[in-house]
Parts: structure tokens; C-alpha cells; sequence
């Protein structure tokens, strides 16, 4: 079968305009279409993400504190790969609630670093970033420190948006192990459920 | 603002192309008729508004919509553009003291664009309820009168289903049911274990080529449109035979506000706002199907009201707007480890339960009256966003850990949502709120909401039959409830369930209905309500299946009655 992007596109046009059951395209045309999409879109090479929100300085630390959320193992790429800084740079840009809990967030991150530190998240040791991460990744500690509620909240939110970019991308959806959106003939039903 | 007049007169003017308006415009136009039909949205276009296969990787938004707005429900960017809870510039309004919440579907096809698909006949009993247990109405018809139409609704769309011979769950024509996925086959060993009936779902999705249509490619996407119409939607499946007639007018775009009766006391016109050029126009025709949804077909008869209606057309009786239902909602679920053992494997299958529980408890006293069936889902479908808030408030932290966490547990949750019968109540009702109109001057629906107490006992039930299968099953149930508050036991808000019902009912006597048991109203002979506005009860059953065979029947009612010359 040769048929065209543009071929396909038609026939599912026509389908949508004149509609009639009988001439809805055939199984093969649709995955065909399917197949032809995905492989289009993996193939256009994604340009460098101009950063909308986030800039500068603070886009990095955002780059850090996702990778530091999810970070690369053996078996799969971290939150960076995945896409997660623009992702989250992308909707926070375009929501004026985000802006202010991750944006006053971060700023939150950096001021309560140089307080303690003498300097911004970025710039911290090691051993200092994992201090003060290890606070804000637990809700129970502001309820003992309320001077930390804010830094709380501020991870809540990006631990979600991270895992949301991560587990939405492509190695995130390989590494959880999800196997579907395709085409099937027959749905084969469930292999054999280990004993519990 | 011009007012413009087509001077042609159709056969039949339908309003609403949903369920409903598609049905009876297929059956009246393979019966000869010529048919306008009046949708208030626009076209469906698949190719462009289907969003069937793709990733959410392939969407910078990863399917969260602009500013994460829609993570998580109904709306997000996958799904078919099939309706909102909101609509800029057309609100409605509650009571103090109300609340209630309307999905409105402005497109061709209607809300079954996006319906789960769930097929179930009403049951003998569910259409002679008073006469079972004194509460509500019977139905002027009998479950034999509308079983033809379910053997012709089933045999055109196609259900898959198994035959099970279960008296609150009669069996109809069925394509063969999918086979189990895990998630369903660990509940089913459950069920049987506690005697909870768990059989294969009924769902208007073919599993097998049926008149003309493609068998299901199992990829659960059900809810974005299906380029190979394998589930059913009226756009797809309803209206394409009818254009195919060439007796089809379709007037997208068209925003009925008014029926206009002449002198002889019928329907001679419907009066619309052409979205498109904010003019006003006027359809003719012979009879009217109005099909808009239930509470915006109550809306157009009480907005139409002249010297000989001045409550509002067909509501001589005043119970248009009345005995408002909707399904008594609750879900809950829980985490599963044995499912942590799973190996990655293909769990989409339909877009829908393949398993269902259908109301088991019958044959006994309850605590409260009528019955519930229950849908439940899970296991590895795709991600989304907004599918691991729970995990990262529950585990918190970072780093490897949380990776790792995510993985483990993936696919491990599964969710039921308890479907039940509401009574109707005087305190459940919709009217034209006095002081408000949409962007096109249309006075709007206002909404007075309250449970009884039948419903708040039968989400207890939900909730604790919930929680003991999955007991039965090895896993956690992770749904807290309270018996009061907003949401008693999980009790969904009005509404929400999307099966509002029952604001133009029928019955046998005018005094106490509007329409009688072909939909038509007992004031207007040339009207007639055929959405589920005209439901005299809400059966624990999906509304869709009996909207479409009530609407068959009222169609071949409308034809031999035109042939008699009676209209």
C-alpha cells in the first residue's frame, strides 16, 4: 500500500465531512495514518527550548532541583531528558498561580540558601543542597518548623509537575512499562497473574 | 437584528443531535420524511478533532492543556471536544443553598461523543416502580412495549454483552464481550468469592465488523473519537445514514430560543440565533422532536410561552422542570500489590470496563430502596498528568526512591464508581431564572438540588462494598469518606454523574405529565420530547440506551400517526 500523508489525511476528511458508516477508512488506512504521524513527529528534531519564565539563573536551579526529583539511573534518563524544565518553565508561564508558587518558590529556595549558607541554591555544596531539600520534601517538618511552610509548599508542587513530565515522556513511559496505544485484532486478555 | 424567514416547510424539525435528535433523525428520514435538524454547536471533523494515538509527549502541554489548567477529568486535551461544565457566555444559575452542576455539549452528536458507551436495558421492574415499592411513578409503558426498540437500538449500533439471564439486568443482542484484563479478572475472583454478580459490561463499542463499521483496535481511547467509528457516537453512526437519504437539512451553529405556536394552537416554527451572523431565523415544519438534553429542552418549552401557554408550551400540568433526577454517584478504590508482580503486558483493551456488577441485590431487603450498579477500572493504562499527585503525596521525598516508587506501583490501583437510582423529590428542580440571560438574550435555567436520604444510605452501601472487594481481593482500600458534609459517603454533587433525567415526563394522566408514552405532548400534538427529559424514572442504568429506543419508538409513532393524518 503507497498512499500519501496527505492521502490519508483526505480520506479521513472525507470521512469526517460526508460521514457515512460505510466509507469510514478501513483499520489499515487508520494505523497506517497512525504510524506515519508518530514516526513524522519523532523524526522532526525538537529546536532548543527558549526558556519563557524561568531565565537565567533561575532556569538552571529549576534544571537541578527536577534532575535532583528525578534523577537518571542505570535503567533510565532523569527529569532534564524527559523534558521536565520546559514543560514546567511552559505552563508556568501561562499560569499566574504557578508564577507565584514556584516562581516566589524558587526565590524562597535562594533567599532562605543565603541566609543559611551565604549563598544561592545553585551555588551550595553538596552536602547543604541535600540539608535543606531534606526539609522541604517532607510535609510533617512544617508542621515542627512553620518557617519552612512556604519551601513545602513550593516542592509539593514541583515534585508533581516533575513527575508529570517524566512519566508523560517517552523514557518515562518506557521505564514504567506501559505497552498499548496501538492497534490490536484481538485484545489478548490478562498473562497469568502471579501468586500474591 | 434581522429577523429572517425560510418560507419552506419540513416534515419534521429536530432539535438537538445527540442520542436522541440523531435517532429520530435516521428513523424519519429512512421513512421518507424530510428532516431539519437544528445543532447549537458545530460540526464534529475527526481528522482534525480526534486526537486518537497520539502521546502525550507529542504535546508540549503533554496533554495538561495551557497553564496545567485541564490535568486531570473530563476536558483535557486528548478528549473530543464533546462539552464543558462551563460555558463562556451561556451560564445557569442555583439557589441558594443548591448546588448542581451541568455538562453541556455544544457539537454534532451531542454528549455521545464522550458517553462511556455503557449500553443497559431498564429492567421490568424499573418501569413499575410505585407499584413495586411506592415511591415515584410508573412509567404509561411496560418494559415488553420498549423491548423491540432495544433489540433495534442494539442490532443497528452494536453491544458487545454476554447473555445472563439476571432479572435487574436483562440480556439483549450482543457482539461477543472482550476478554478480561487483569485488574477485572482479580475483581471477578472477588465477586465470586462474596456472591457479588461481576459479568461482562454492555458497551456500544464493536468487538467484531457490524454494518458497515470496523471491529475495535483495542486501544482504549474511546473518549478522543475513533476515526474507525468502532464505539458508537450519533455523529458517526446516526446522522451519516440519514445525509445518505438526501432528506436531511443540518443547520449547525443554531441556538434554539423559542417554539412558536400558531392559532390552531400547534407548533408552527422554531425561532433560532444563527451563532454565526448573532441573526435570528426561523425554521418551519409540520411536527417538532425537541431533543436538546433534558434540561435544555425544559429550558426551550418554559422560554416558550404565549397567551395559550402562558406557563410555558406543554406544561398545562406544571411539571415541566419538575422531578429533576440525576444518578446517586460514589466511587472508591484501592491499591493492589499482586498487580506489582505483573509483567509489562497490553492492558488497554476497550475504552471501558470490559466487566461490570450489575445490581445483585434484588431479591432481598435493603436499607434503602432501588438498586446500583458498579464500574470499576484501573491497572496500566497511559500515563497522564495529574496520575501521580497521590504517590507524591503519600511518599514525598525524591530522588531514586520516588522513581522507583512510581514504577512499583503503576498499574497497582483500581477504582469503582457505585452508578444508583435517585427518587425524585420536590426539592430537585429546575425553572427559568427570572433576572438572567446568555450572550444571545435567552433567560437561563437556575437549579434547586437537595439528596434524600434513600441516596446518602445507598453511597453507604457503595462505600462498603467497595471496601470488602477489595478486601476479598488482597488489596488496600484507600477511600476515606464521612457520613456528613457536602459529599456524605462520597456522594457525588447534582449532577455531576452527567444523567440528568425526568423534567418533561410521561405518564397517562395530563394532570400530573407532560407527554404521553410516545413522548408526544398531551397539550401539542405536534410536539414531542424525546431526550430523556421525558424519563418518569432513573433507573440504575445509563440513560443513553433507552433515550435512543424510546426515541425509535416515538419516531415510528410520529410517522404513523402523520400517515393518519393526526398531526
Amino acid at each position: 500500500m503507497t498512499m500519501s500523508r496527505r492521502d490519508i489525511l483526505k480520506s479521513l476528511t472525507i470521512t469526517a465531512i460526508t460521514g457515512s458508516v460505510l466509507r469510514v477508512i478501513p483499520i489499515e488506512a487508520a494505523e497506517f495514518a497512525h504510524h506515519m504521524v508518530a514516526s513524522e513527529k519523532a523524526a522532526a528534531k525538537a529546536g532548543a527550548y527558549a526558556p519563557k519564565f524561568f531565565l537565567g539563573h533561575d532556569y538552571k536551579t529549576l534544571q537541578s532541583l527536577c534532575q535532583t526529583i528525578i534523577p537518571a539511573d542505570d535503567q533510565a534518563g532523569g527529569a532534564i531528558e524527559a523534558g521536565a524544565p520546559e514543560f514546567i518553565d511552559l505552563i508556568t508561564s501561562e499560569n499566574k498561580d504557578y508564577q507565584l508558587s514556584l516562581g516566589g518558590g524558587l526565590m524562597w529556595l535562594d533567599v532562605t540558601c543565603t541566609d543559611r549558607y551565604g549563598s544561592r541554591y545553585l551555588e551550595c555544596t553538596a552536602d547543604q543542597q541535600k540539608e535543606i531539600l531534606d526539609q522541604i520534601a517532607y510535609s510533617k517538618n512544617a508542621k515542627t518548623d512553620p518557617s519552612l511552610g512556604a519551601g513545602v509548599e513550593f516542592f509539593a508542587l514541583l515534585r508533581k509537575f516533575t513527575a508529570d513530565a517524566y512519566f508523560t515522556s517517552e523514557i518515562g513511559i518506557k521505564y514504567l512499562g506501559y505497552v498499548g496505544n496501538t492497534f490490536l485484532k484481538e485484545f489478548p486478555g490478562c498473562p497469568p497473574v502471579p501468586e500474591a | 437584528m434581522q429577523v429572517a424567514r425560510s418560507p419552506k416547510v419540513y416534515d419534521v424539525c429536530i432539535i438537538g443531535s445527540g442520542a436522541s435528535g440523531g435517532t429520530a433523525a435516521k428513523v424519519l428520514t429512512e421513512g421518507g420524511l424530510s428532516v431539519a435538524l437544528l445543532e447549537a454547536g458545530p460540526p464534529i471533523v475527526p481528522e482534525r478533532d480526534y486526537k486518537e494515538h497520539v502521546w502525550p509527549y507529542e504535546l508540549p502541554h503533554r496533554g495538561g492543556g495551557v497553564g496545567a489548567k485541564k490535568r486531570q477529568g473530563v476536558g483535557d486535551e486528548f478528549m473530543a471536544p464533546n462539552g464543558a461544565w462551563e460555558i463562556e457566555g451561556e451560564p445557569y444559575t442555583t439557589a441558594p443553598g443548591s448546588t448542581f452542576r451541568w455538562f453541556r455539549s455544544r457539537i454534532v452528536g451531542g454528549r455521545t461523543n464522550h458517553w462511556g458507551r455503557i449500553a443497559l436495558r431498564f429492567a421490568p421492574v424499573d418501569f413499575k416502580v410505585r407499584s413495586h415499592d411506592g415511591m415515584g411513578d410508573d412509567w404509561p409503558l411496560s418494559y415488553d412495549d420498549v423491548a423491540p426498540y432495544y433489540d433495534k437500538v442494539e442490532s443497528y449500533i452494536g453491544v458487545f454483552g454476554s447473555k445472563e439471564n439476571i432479572p435487574s439486568a436483562p440480556d439483549g443482542i450482543f457482539l461477543p464481550p472482550p476478554k478480561m484484563r487483569c485488574t477485572e479478572t482479580i475483581i471477578k475472583k472477588a465477586c465470586d468469592k462474596l456472591s457479588i454478580l461481576c459479568v461482562p459490561s454492555r458497551l456500544a463499542i464493536l468487538t467484531q465488523p457490524h454494518n458497515g463499521r470496523a471491529a475495535c483496535h483495542y486501544c482504549a481511547q474511546c473518549g478522543r473519537g475513533c476515526v474507525t467509528a468502532s464505539n458508537f457516537s450519533s455523529s458517526q453512526v446516526m446522522i451519516p445514514p440519514a445525509q445518505d437519504t438526501g432528506r436531511l437539512t443540518m443547520i449547525t451553529g443554531a441556538m434554539a430560543r423559542e417554539l412558536i405556536v400558531g392559532k390552531d394552537g400547534k407548533v408552527s416554527a422554531v425561532s433560532y440565533i444563527d451563532k454565526t451572523t448573532r441573526s435570528e431565523k426561523r425554521v418551519h415544519a409540520r411536527a417538532f422532536i425537541v431533543a436538546g438534553s433534558t434540561c435544555e429542552s425544559t429550558r426551550l418549552l418554559l422560554n416558550s410561552k404565549s397567551t395559550l401557554f402562558p406557563d410555558g408550551l406543554a406544561n398545562s400540568s406544571g411539571v415541566v422542570g419538575k422531578n429533576l433526577m440525576d444518578t446517586v454517584g460514589s466511587d472508591g478504590g484501592g491499591y493492589f500489590p499482586n498487580l506489582e508482580k505483573m509483567p509489562p503486558h497490553n492492558h488497554d483493551g476497550v475504552g471501558g470496563m470490559h466487566m461490570y456488577l450489575p445490581w445483585w441485590k434484588f431479591d432481598r431487603k435493603n436499607d434503602f430502596l432501588r438498586g446500583y450498579h458498579t464500574e470499576f477500572g484501573g491497572g496500566r493504562g497511559m500515563p497522564g498528568v495529574g496520575d501521580w499527585d497521590d504517590l507524591c503525596d503519600h511518599v514525598e521525598g525524591y530522588g531514586s526512591s520516588l522513581k522507583q516508587m512510581a514504577k512499583k506501583t503503576y498499574g497497582t490501583y483500581i477504582g469503582f464508581a457505585g452508578r444508583g437510582e435517585m427518587i425524585p423529590n420536590e426539592n430537585c428542580y429546575c425553572e427559568i431564572d427570572p433576572t438572567v440571560v446568555d450572550q444571545w438574550g435567552i433567560p437561563v435555567l437556575r437549579f434547586h438540588w437537595k439528596w434524600s436520604d434513600n441516596e446518602i444510605k445507598m453511597a453507604r452501601d457503595m462505600q462498603q462494598t467497595y471496601r470488602e472487594i477489595v478486601e476479598a481481593a488482597g488489596g488496600t482500600y484507600m477511600t476515606n469518606t464521612s457520613p456528613d458534609g457536602q459529599h456524605p459517603y462520597g456522594l457525588a454533587d447534582g449532577g455531576v454523574i452527567i444523567h440528568e433525567v425526568g423534567t418533561v415526563r410521561m405518564g397517562e394522566r395530563p394532570a400530573t405529565s407532560a407527554l404521553n408514552q410516545y413522548c408526544q405532548a398531551h397539550d401539542v400534538k405536534n410536539l414531542f420530547v424525546t431526550d430523556a427529559a421525558c424519563f418518569v424514572t432513573n433507573a440504575d442504568k445509563n440513560p443513553t440506551l433507552t433515550i435512543m429506543a424510546l426515541t425509535w419508538r416515538a419516531s415510528d409513532y410520529l410517522m404513523d400517526q402523520a400517515k393518519k393524518g393526526n398531526l
